[in-house]
């Protein structure tokens, strides 16, 4: 039986109330994430449960109990103390999906400061862009990261302190850098957790736009009152469950349910920090009796990708309950779940400023593949004219996903960025950018994106972004970077460069820009396509006409060209 | 085969290793995490340039890509 039951009952029936009285909470109270994942669970009777089995590439592996968390987490907040960091400093957490990034996070909710994690994978421009925009005290990285931080060290004052987990004690440390071994650190068993409230930012995350730098989107401590109940309800967490998610803490997912979803609920919860692989994945679910699985939408086309026989090799009867995040999930993918594992993944539909998921399948509910579902009770969810921004009267017709706002893990801001923030506010509705249609039975059918975003396996990549790093090598004039479909990835990158006088395509080029942006953004962002052409398409003015190029990557029609630059 | 282990050993310790890590011919790439699936386009394109070969996207997958040996064994395949 599923905590959730009936759609229609939750909905009629539905208080944020439900999620506050089971989590203890009363408004006004103190609510700090770090205390409710560790301290809470262990108060509950549950200090002996194991709350993280890491595995690492090599199949190495540590294991970490509820009491572990909640020391560990001590013991880290007070080592950030000791350094001066206090509440509402920004501490950035730049690592693989290794325990420390876990047990930091909440180290650094614990004393009241705000936790921005980004992806291990970024270049050190991408670094330095989110680290200045956030003016950033203290990092918390790994020795193999930190080549890419004294890179850009000079230009970031503000940044007082660099702490390495794994440093080699027989190598000197550099500018500013301090080590510090969790395992070796004397656990700190008592500590004065910062109280928090309900309005106290926790969580920045960083996200990008079309245009203009990315935004670091701000949570605050109440998110966790969605996020414990939907990781409750739609990945049905149960006590006795051993949960996986795959997402990595760079990104939303990885901290709203796979450090505060999961360990709020006081579930075990699995990691592998390793690459994908389908073998080493089935490998893992079977050896941790995975019964919970939350995934994305281009991991598992990469499963059925390698094919149905890897699936027969290996026990994967723990599996209970699947869902996915990401992109949109294409039928294909649900049906085949169903095949070879014996239930469908269900999608669920969210962003980085939402916080938890917004719009989703539940179980218990009728799943219609390739939907994502309905809207979480408490959560209004609509389709409205992009026009008017009214509602649709009638069901089928495509508009702007448009959410009512008010639910506690909503962003409050962006960082540094009101005006952006505020302009994600139409007619009383909050846009996220996604276009989309409602069945005649409220299920939500996803179209695709409202602006130029592009969304490569689950992550957003601002065209803008690749485009000003491409003009920052030596041969490329001019560029424009579009979606280009991938059965994968759902799309990748495209970038389309002229070159400056003296260059001249070649596929030793292609490959130097592809590794040039890698380096310099991230994989992501890596066009995995440069097509190097005499001319852009513009308007009259100068402008690049983006949309022309999006057209025949999609096989579409190119539409109104009025604007377009005569040659 | 020596000269090409080291060649791609050369471009994968430059491309993708930021700091000294020590990289063998069997080492894990992808399942190592040092180069992730996005990354091994740019790996694969350069095989395809350095050798004149051209590699399926279906043969380029997390498992042939994941140590150097085994790149290199895939990359003969192609030469001929």
């Amino acid at each position: 039986m599923s905590h959730f039951g009936s759609y229609d009952e939750r909905v009629k029936n539905f208080d944020w109330k439900i999620s506050e009285n089971e989590l203890g909470y009363k408004e006004g109270d103190p609510i700090n994430i770090g205390w409710y994942c560790t301290d809470r669970i262990c108060e509950m009777g549950k200090a002996d449960k194991p709350a993280l089995i890491w595995e690492g590439p090599t199949g190495n592996e540590k294991r970490y109990t509820y009491n572990d968390l909640r020391l560990t987490s001590n013991t880290i907040g007070s080592f950030l103390r000791s350094l001066g960091i206090k509440n509402e400093d920004r501490v950035c957490l730049f690592m693989d999906k290794i325990p420390e990034l876990y047990l930091g996070f909440l180290g650094i909710l614990k004393i009241g400061a705000i936790a921005q994690p980004l992806f291990s994978a970024f270049g050190d421009e991408s670094l330095f862009i989110r680290l200045e925009n956030a003016q950033t005290k203290a990092i918390i990285t790994q020795k193999k990261h930190a080549p890419k931080i004294r890179k850009i060290i000079d230009k970031m004052p503000w940044l007082e302190h660099i702490i390495i987990v794994d440093q080699d004690p027989a190598k000197p440390l550099q500018e500013r850098e301090v080590s510090f071994n969790l395992d070796e650190a004397p656990k700190v068993e008592t500590f004065d957790i910062f109280p928090t409230y309900a309005e106290s930012p926790s969580v920045l995350h960083y996200t990008s736009g079309t245009t203009g730098q990315p935004k670091g989107v701000k949570h605050v401590h109440a998110s966790l009152i969605s996020q414990y109940l939907t990781a409750k309800w739609v990945l049905d967490l149960h006590d006795d469950d051993i949960y996986w998610c795959t997402a990595d803490p760079g990104w939303v997912t990885g901290t709203s349910y796979g450090i505060i979803g999961a360990f709020s609920n006081g579930v075990t919860q699995c990691i592998l920090d390793a690459g994908f692989s389908a073998d080493n994945w089935y490998r893992f679910i079977e050896k941790h009796k995975v019964s919970v699985w939350y995934s994305a939408p281009t991991a598992i086309r990469s499963l059925m990708k390698a094919g149905d026989d890897v699936v027969k090799r290996y026990n994967l009867s723990s599996l209970r309950h699947l869902a996915s995040v990401g992109e949109p999930l294409n039928s294909e993918a649900v049906i085949w779940s169903e095949k070879v594992f014996g239930k469908p993944f269900l999608d669920t539909y969210w962003q980085t400023e939402t916080g938890c998921m917004v719009i989703t399948n539940f179980p218990d509910m009728k799943i219609k593949p390739g939907s994502m579902g309905k809207g979480f009770p408490g959560i209004i969810a609509t389709v409205v004219d992009p026009e008017t921004y009214e509602p649709f009267e009638e069901s089928g017709k495509m508009g702007l996903i448009a959410i009512k706002p008010g639910w506690p893990s909503m962003m409050r801001t962006y960082w540094n960025n009101e005006e952006t923030y505020q302009k994600k506010f139409v007619n009383g509705w909050y846009i996220p950018g996604d276009r989309s249609s409602i069945d005649n039975e409220g299920y939500f059918w996803f179209v695709g994106r409202d602006d130029d975003v592009i969304n490569t396996g689950g992550h957003l990549v601002s065209p803008f972004e690749v485009e000003s790093a491409l003009l920052e090598h030596e041969a490329v004039a001019e560029s424009a970077v579009v979606a280009k479909p991938d059965f994968v990835n759902m799309e990748v990158v495209k970038a389309f460069v002229t070159l400056k006088p003296g260059f001249t395509a070649s596929k030793e080029l292609d490959l130097q820009i592809m590794n040039f942006v890698r380096k310099k953004l991230s994989p992501l962002a890596m066009p995995q396509e440069i097509e190097f052409v005499e001319t852009l398409p513009k308007t009259r003015s100068g402008k690049i006409m983006r949309r022309i190029l999006h057209a025949k990557e999609w096989g579409e029609e190119i539409g109104d060209t009025s604007t377009l630059e005569e040659d | 085969m020596e000269e090409m282990l080291a060649a791609v050993r050369e471009y994968v310790i430059d491309e993708y290793v930021e700091d000294d890590s020590e990289v063998t011919y069997d080492t894990p790439l992808i399942s190592g995490g040092i180069v992730d699936s996005f990354s091994m386009v740019s790996l694969k394109r350069f095989l395809e340039n350095k050798y004149n070969i051209s590699i399926p996207d279906d043969k380029a997958t997390p498992e042939a890509f994941d140590s150097i040996n085994k790149i290199c064994v895939l990359v003969k395949e192609y030469i001929g």
